[in-house]
């Protein structure tokens, strides 16, 4: 800050000269000085933090470290196959396919649906909207620990259902069978009324003549929402299971008051999977490995992606 | 979609049936959440037997404890102070580039651009551990801005592409006249682009502010001083020490959501702009 001030006030000093040059366009003090200003604090901080960590993720990788003094002991590729030899490692993987699952067989028609009905005007409409996306904007470790309750076999809202069913209550978050389920469960409640939002974006935004013209052309409901709106919102389905894929694969804080990823591993995504054993045992080389697994799959997803299907955006 | 829709009528089955499904939704969505708020109000008895109704005895005592003791303030003392830090840095630090991106031709411009959006394409906790030991090395471990600053690297890429679309769409006229007028960039940024960007950056601080309110790993990560941590990191070592006193932890999961929900009814229109238009113009 001190830095800005000071030099702004070089500028004054500047200012005859720079007048002087304006009539001919743009001054070259004028730009250099936003140049050298203004883009440097950005550029330090996102290298430092976001770009140098990735490329010493990959050199951490090759050794065997718990972070202390430098590291010297080095293994080579062993850290990956440690990580892929590990069954853990590939029922989070797993787990993190079955979230992409639900979130496109489930999620996105569900919160397509919805977006559908409330984007027609009547009462109640936009109160629906602003309830549906609420639980978007609580965290995820409230939300966790909310469902925690909700799924608790003493006390929990499910177990006060089985119980006046005459059954004993599971231990939902207990059970290996269950636990990724309530998990799915879950996801869906704190995420479907952001797609839902996006939908309702891109269909405030349909130009309504053309359905005006589709019903003109005795086109019925069904037959105008098939071919014409639902071909309209492609670009924001697309845009929708992009978010659902890469957002899947970050999922971590609601896991965390859930399970922390048990019972044995069976509810870990690849973060969690991450933090259970790179972070909280500081095995910085092991967990490196992790953290750069992850990164290539994000980053090919990626792209892959965008070459495939968001040609156009 | 049409104010004058001919389509209701009032005793059509398919509104019927779209009535029962969207009431289906708001259950599901609705009843975690009172029950969470009424279950603050009841003894661990009630809620045993009685989960989902009104209290019969409405114990105030649960919610009047947390809010006279020290430590529900102090989590959200701390929470604010990052996030502020982490709002005021992003929105200076993101503007400046985005100003820049927006009016500066200069070499390596797009590249440099591309270089930044990168950040778009991988989460925060692929490098987490080297981001441990950089922050460590650094010597910020364990302060507020060992937290802030690796938030708003992180949440630099989304917020200059947002910033430099909205700065490229103010009429280019008005620079070419102020740099005619013998106005610098730097003064044109300050008391022009600035001024008039308002909504931008509204939606940016929103946008920015909510991730890190809500954060949990980057804090986790970087903190061990019980008296700095925020609250998600507080409210899970509450939870252990109260484990099965779900009476207590639900009340307060409710005062401690309760700042984001009275932020969000504030500012709807803020929020969902800016989390959806992240998404749909990002």
């Amino acid at each position: 800050m001190a830095r800005q001030i000071a030099s702004s006030s070089a500028i004054h000093v500047a200012r005859p000269p720079l007048a002087a040059q304006a009539s001919r366009g743009p001054s070259w003090d004028g730009r250099y000085t936003v140049l050298i200003l203004f883009l440097p604090p950005a550029l330090l901080l996102f290298t430092l933090f976001v770009v140098l960590p990735i490329g010493e993720a990959a050199w951490y990788s090759a050794f065997n470290w718990n972070g202390f003094g430098r590291p010297t002991n080095w293994i080579g590729l062993d850290n990956y196959r440690f990580v892929l030899e590990t069954r853990a490692f590939w029922l989070a993987l797993r787990n993190n396919g079955l979230i992409i699952a639900v979130s496109l067989c489930v999620q996105l028609p569900l919160a397509l649906t919805l977006a559908l009905m409330l984007s027609e005007r009547f009462r109640g409409a936009v109160a629906l909207r602003m309830l549906f996306f609420m639980p978007y904007i609580l965290a995820e470790i409230a939300t966790g620990l909310i469902f925690s309750f909700v799924y608790d076999g003493d006390y929990g809202l499910v177990a006060s259902i089985w119980r006046s069913f005459g059954a004993e209550p599971p231990h939902l978050l207990a059970s290996t069978d269950t636990a990724m389920l309530a998990v799915l469960i879950v996801i869906v409640w704190k995420y479907f009324g952001f797609h839902m939002m996006l939908f309702i974006a891109a269909l405030q935004s349909i130009d309504k003549s053309l359905i005006e013209a589709a019903r003109i052309d005795g086109a019925t409901r069904t037959q105008s929402l098939r071919h014409v709106v639902i071909p309209l919102l492609y670009p924001t389905i697309r845009l929708s299971v992009f978010f659902a894929i890469i957002g899947s694969l970050q999922l971590f804080d609601l896991v965390m008051p859930l399970t922390r990823g048990g019972p044995a591993d069976s509810s870990n995504t690849m973060v969690s999977f991450l933090y259970n054993n790179g972070i909280s045992r500081m095995r910085v080389g092991y967990g490196s490995a992790i953290g750069v697994i992850l990164f290539v799959i994000c980053v090919t997803f990626a792209f892959t992606y965008k070459r495939w299907f968001m040609r156009d955006e | 979609m049409n104010r004058a829709d001919p389509t209701r009528a009032p005793f059509d089955p398919a509104v019927l049936l779209k009535a029962a499904f969207l009431a289906v939704v708001a259950i599901f969505v609705l009843v975690p959440l009172l029950a969470t708020l009424l279950g603050g109000f009841k003894s661990l008895g009630e809620l045993r037997v009685n989960p989902f109704g009104l209290p019969q005895h409405w114990e105030w005592q649960n919610y009047a404890d947390i809010l006279l003791s020290g430590r529900y303030w102090q989590l959200l003392r701390n929470s604010l102070i990052i996030s502020t830090l982490t709002v005021t840095l992003t929105l200076i630090v993101a503007s400046m580039a985005a100003f820049t991106f927006a009016h500066v031709r200069f070499f390596g411009s797009s590249m440099l651009l591309s270089y930044l959006t990168l950040g778009l394409l991988f989460p925060a906790a692929t490098a987490v551990l080297p981001l441990f030991i950089k922050v460590r090395d650094l010597g910020l471990l364990d302060s507020y801005f060992g937290v802030a600053l690796p938030q708003v690297a992180f949440s630099l890429a989304m917020s200059v592409l947002l910033l430099r679309r909205f700065f490229k769409d103010l009429p280019y006229e008005l620079l070419e006249a102020a740099l005619v007028d013998g106005c610098s960039y730097v003064k044109f940024f300050r008391h022009v682009t600035l001024p008039l960007s308002r909504p931008i950056l509204a939606t940016v601080g929103t946008i920015t502010f909510v991730n890190s309110w809500n954060a949990y790993l980057l804090p986790l990560v970087m903190l061990n001083t019980d008296a700095l941590y925020p609250w998600p990191l507080g409210i899970m070592v509450y939870q252990g020490e109260y484990s099965s006193e779900w009476h207590l932890i639900l009340a307060f999961i409710t005062l401690t959501i309760l700042p984001t929900i009275i932020l969000f009814l504030l500012a709807q229109k803020h929020i969902v702009a800016g989390l959806t238009s992240g998404a749909v113009k990002g």
